[in-house]
């Protein structure tokens, strides 16, 4: 009998209880789609992030402790050249590490001092587009052209298929009086290697690279002598923001227990990413750039806390469309009430019944604002992030706990009215 | 021997006394009417003797059961265990079928049995509208559903609070057809009501004013009753 009336109730008062659905499946539409963006917002704010630049720097030990050493003694100074360099060959080796796919991207490095256009000029060494064939049987690109987004490059932009097009900063381009397609001959400052270099682009970066040549890899090590080497390397890897457990094993990994060293080790912190890179090229130091990292994390987080209030916003919203819709159902439904009470049910009875009613038609309601919500997040991806949201199965059981408890919540001034109500004073009205 | 007994009651609300010291008895088998003019208690004494509310003072007992100290769950179980209710506004569940309102009864007090369900609806003559909601049914009919609703668990006692107040003419002789067979069969019947014609088929009538019982009348018209005292039946 209980879903005989259940049924009835349901089937028969379908227009009745539209209202609530409607109200549950506005909330959870906002809430799915608020809790998707959320838990989606780390990776794509992390990829937006990316695009202002490497958050990782990856130098040989020996460099990176003169490096260390200098800074202790005073800026002022020239630091003392670091003899110190990474073998090219070993740098597909960063996107085997066990966070690989949080590597976005990564170029290497090698500086070198040329003669060009009767002055010295920085020429500096890099992979613009690399294409790599990984062991694993993965296949990459990496390189400068997705590390340094922001650049303005006026002409075309650097390509390792091109062994002698190299991009110039746009001082130096001034200075030399050269542009797009412009070429001119370069040599090593003892004069024993040169190249006819062809100005692919000119950039503007707003910093020191202004004053220098991007060129080829290959063509940096020829000019320099240094056959298979990179002085640096810089990565852009997606990472979880830092924590007391992060900071602790960023100062000394091994003061963490076993089970703290698991869990570091196994979340993307910055930290660990750059341990995982030390572990698989022996011989390197890994510098996080924690102005970077920190201000990713600390923008992240606010992100984050933004859409969980907007989320507890909707579905306290949500919870007071519900409280007056079953509210208002339950004042109309007064002289029902009144009648079973008087033909001896008791409160919780007449509760569970109504609020069994009230859950299913919520759940309804619910299912549908869930399905909307996921239509919501990505029109939000699209709109401000260009990509869509992944669906996070996480959000399903989090929206069947929300959409209980705010039908619950929202059902209580309902129910203490039931529970008040006496059924005198609903049955003899005349 | 006597189904309810009230024993001084009185029912007090704020300042207002709406009963005061009321004696009953109510014999097994007997058709009682409780006549008044609006506000005369009628409907106070009704829900005392439903168990829907309890007096201010005095004692109730019901079938041997003293009502007065009993929790309000306790009630609840009286109520649904010994009293068959029929109200005015027949009060059935818009969503459930004339069948359906009369299981509801049968819920709330047991197990549901459908085939009961159907003989009670056939009972009063609806056997035929089982399956139709309470706005495909006739005022008479609904009435006859809210009766059938009011049998279904064997009550020790039918209480009936203007029971033709919402019908016409035609469909007051059905509905009071049927409590005539009903109290030809031994049920015990309290009908509460302003219309006189209504309370000439009981067997006794009492008349409240002012919330206190101003005459008793055995059957007949009321507006020729004794004073209180002059007829059998009043408490002690």
């Amino acid at each position: 009998m209980f879903w005989k009336m259940l049924n009835g109730a349901l089937v028969r008062r379908k227009g009745k209880l539209v209202m609530i659905a409607f109200a549950v499946g506005l909330g959870v539409s906002l809430a799915t789609a608020m809790l998707n963006v959320m838990f989606d917002v780390g990776d794509k704010v992390n990829q937006e992030l990316k695009t202002y630049g490497a958050n990782l720097t990856v130098v040989p030990r020996g460099a990176s402790l003169m490096d260390e050493l200098y800074s202790l003694e005073g800026d002022s100074a020239e630091p003392p050249r670091a003899e110190k360099y990474i073998a090219e060959a070993d740098l597909h080796k960063i996107k085997m590490i066990f966070w690989a796919y949080n590597i976005v991207d990564f170029a290497p490095y090698l500086e070198t001092a040329v003669k060009g256009g009767g002055q010295e000029i920085s020429l500096v060494g890099t992979w613009f587009n690399k294409h790599l064939e990984l062991p694993t049987g993965d296949e990459v690109d990496a390189g400068m052209n997705g590390l340094k987004t922001w650049w303005d490059i006026r002409g075309q932009g650097g390509d390792d298929a091109d062994e002698t097009g190299v991009l110039v900063g746009e001082a130096l381009a001034l200075r030399l009086g050269l542009g797009p397609g412009d070429s001119f001959p370069i040599e090593s400052l003892d004069g024993q290697v040169g190249a006819t270099v062809k100005i692919r682009g000119v950039f503007h970066s707003g910093g020191v690279e202004d004053e220098q040549i991007f060129a080829p890899l290959k063509l940096s090590q020829d000019l320099s002598g240094r056959p298979g080497l990179v002085q640096k390397v810089e990565v852009s890897a997606l990472t979880t923001p830092e924590n007391d457990l992060a900071r602790r094993a960023a100062q000394d990994p091994g003061s963490l227990s076993r089970m703290e060293w698991d869990t570091w080790y196994c979340t993307a912190y910055i930290s660990s990413i750059a341990y995982q890179i030390e572990e698989i090229i022996p011989g390197t130091r890994v510098k996080p750039v924690l102005q970077v990292a920190e201000s990713e994390g600390a923008i992240l987080e606010k992100t984050q806390l933004l859409m969980l209030l907007l989320t507890v916003l909707a579905m306290a919203c949500s919870a007071l469309a519900i409280s007056n819709l079953v509210t208002a159902n339950v004042m109309e439904r007064s002289a029902e009430i009144g009648l079973l009470k008087a033909l001896g049910a008791t409160n919780s009875a007449i509760s569970i019944l109504m609020l069994t009613e009230i859950l299913i038609t919520a759940f309804i309601g619910g299912a549908l604002g869930y399905f909307a919500g996921l239509g919501f997040a990505q029109l939000i991806g699209h709109g401000v992030f260009d990509s869509a949201v992944e669906v996070k199965g996480l959000v399903i059981p989090l929206t069947v706990v929300l959409v209980f408890l705010v039908t619950a919540l929202g059902s209580l001034p309902a129910v203490r009215m039931l529970l008040r109500l006496r059924p005198t004073e609903v049955l003899h009205g005349r | 021997m006597n189904i309810l007994e009230l024993r001084g009651i009185s029912k007090i609300y704020g300042q207002l006394s709406a009963l005061s010291e009321i004696d009953l008895d109510v014999a097994q088998g007997e058709w009682l009417a409780i006549m008044g003019p609006s506000g005369s208690g009628k409907t106070t004494v009704m829900n005392i003797i439903g168990c829907l509310d309890k007096p201010s003072c005095g004692s109730v007992v019901l079938d041997g059961q003293e009502l007065s100290a009993l929790s309000a769950d306790e009630l609840t179980a009286i109520r649904r265990d010994k009293i068959g209710l029929i109200f005015q506004q027949f009060h059935l569940i818009s969503y459930l079928t004339a069948l359906e309102n009369v299981m509801v009864a049968q819920y709330y007090h047991s197990l549901v049995d459908e085939k009961e369900a159907l003989a009670a609806l056939d009972r009063v003559g609806l056997a035929d509208r089982a399956k139709h909601l309470p706005r495909q049914l006739s005022g008479g009919e609904q009435q006859r559903v809210c009766i059938a609703r009011a049998l279904i668990n064997y009550p020790s006692i039918i209480l009936a609070d203007e029971p033709t107040g919402n019908l016409d003419e035609a469909n007051e002789r059905v509905v009071m057809d049927i409590l005539h067979q009903l109290h030809r069969e031994g049920s015990t019947i309290v009908v509460v009501t302003h219309a006189p014609e209504v309370a000439a088929h009981a067997e006794r009538t009492v008349v409240l004013e002012y919330g206190k019982i101003a005459r008793i009348v055995l059957g007949g018209d009321p507006s020729k009753a004794p004073e209180v005292g002059e007829a059998c039946g009043a408490g002690a």
